[in-house]
């Protein structure tokens, strides 16, 4: 997984590249917590994400209620087509 | 990989730790195209795989993160029927216990337990046969 944060004015962009799982959920932590914690507005680019199983979900689930906590919030930009699968079937969960 | 007229089937084991989840999607989708399985289902299936192979590393060996011992994913294809099986040794599965968890209380071991439900057919539980502990047997129909 790699990933590229820019940043304009109050919103913090975290473009987020390859397979999001077990195995890096903890790194994309590292990267958007922070941001959020900051009182940014953070925005998620999964455009180059290809993958993404329980653990990226939850770590969606875990911005949007720490955002919510810091009266800020976290937007998804340009879902890849398998992410969009993904989100649709936690959904039903959701 | 041995081959009958409608039979496939194709077993590798894995150390069992997060960093193998990667390694077990690549041997899925390897697998997936050999065996021909409908491009539109294949992903949904890597993520099935990918999902109970992570609750072996969370759960079965969830005090032995530093372990060396090793599990198995082995996929199994007829004309009507795929089915994939786990084995592992760690602590034993109480069936009772693997549910997906409240709403309010989103992990990323019970959504994938929901994924697995909601892309697999059938999920049996059994006793594994010596050396191993645990034996999950998950089954979809083509």
């Amino acid at each position: 997984m790699k990933y590229k944060v820019t940043e304009n004015e109050n919103i913090s962009t975290v473009f987020l590249d390859g397979e999001i799982d077990m195995d890096v959920a903890d790194n994309v932590r590292e990267v958007v917590f922070p941001l959020i914690d900051s009182g940014k507005e953070v925005h998620l680019n999964l455009k180059g994400v290809q993958y993404m199983d329980s653990s990226g979900i939850s770590v969606i689930v875990e911005s949007n209620q720490r955002a919510k906590e810091k009266n800020t919030k976290v937007e998804l930009k340009e879902v890849s087509q398998p992410v969009e699968k993904v989100l649709a079937m936690a959904r039903k969960f959701l | 990989m041995n081959t009958e007229a409608t039979n496939l089937s194709e077993k590798k084991d894995f150390l069992v730790r997060s960093s193998s989840l990667k390694d077990v999607r690549s041997f899925s989708r390897e697998v997936f195209e050999k065996f021909n399985i409908d491009e539109n289902l294949r992903e949904e299936l890597v993520l099935a795989i990918a999902e109970a192979a992570q609750n072996i590393v969370k759960h079965a060996y969830k005090d032995y993160p530093d372990t060396q011992d090793r599990m198995a994913v082995r996929i199994s294809c007829t004309d009507k029927e795929l089915e994939i099986a786990f084995f592992d040794k760690g602590k034993p599965v109480e069936e009772s216990k693997v549910k997906h968890r409240a709403i309010d209380d989103i992990k990323p071991g019970g959504l994938g337990t929901f994924f697995i439900q909601e892309i697999m057919d059938s999920i049996k539980f059994k006793e594994g046969d010596k050396p191993w502990i645990n034996n999950l047997v998950l089954t979809k129909k083509l």
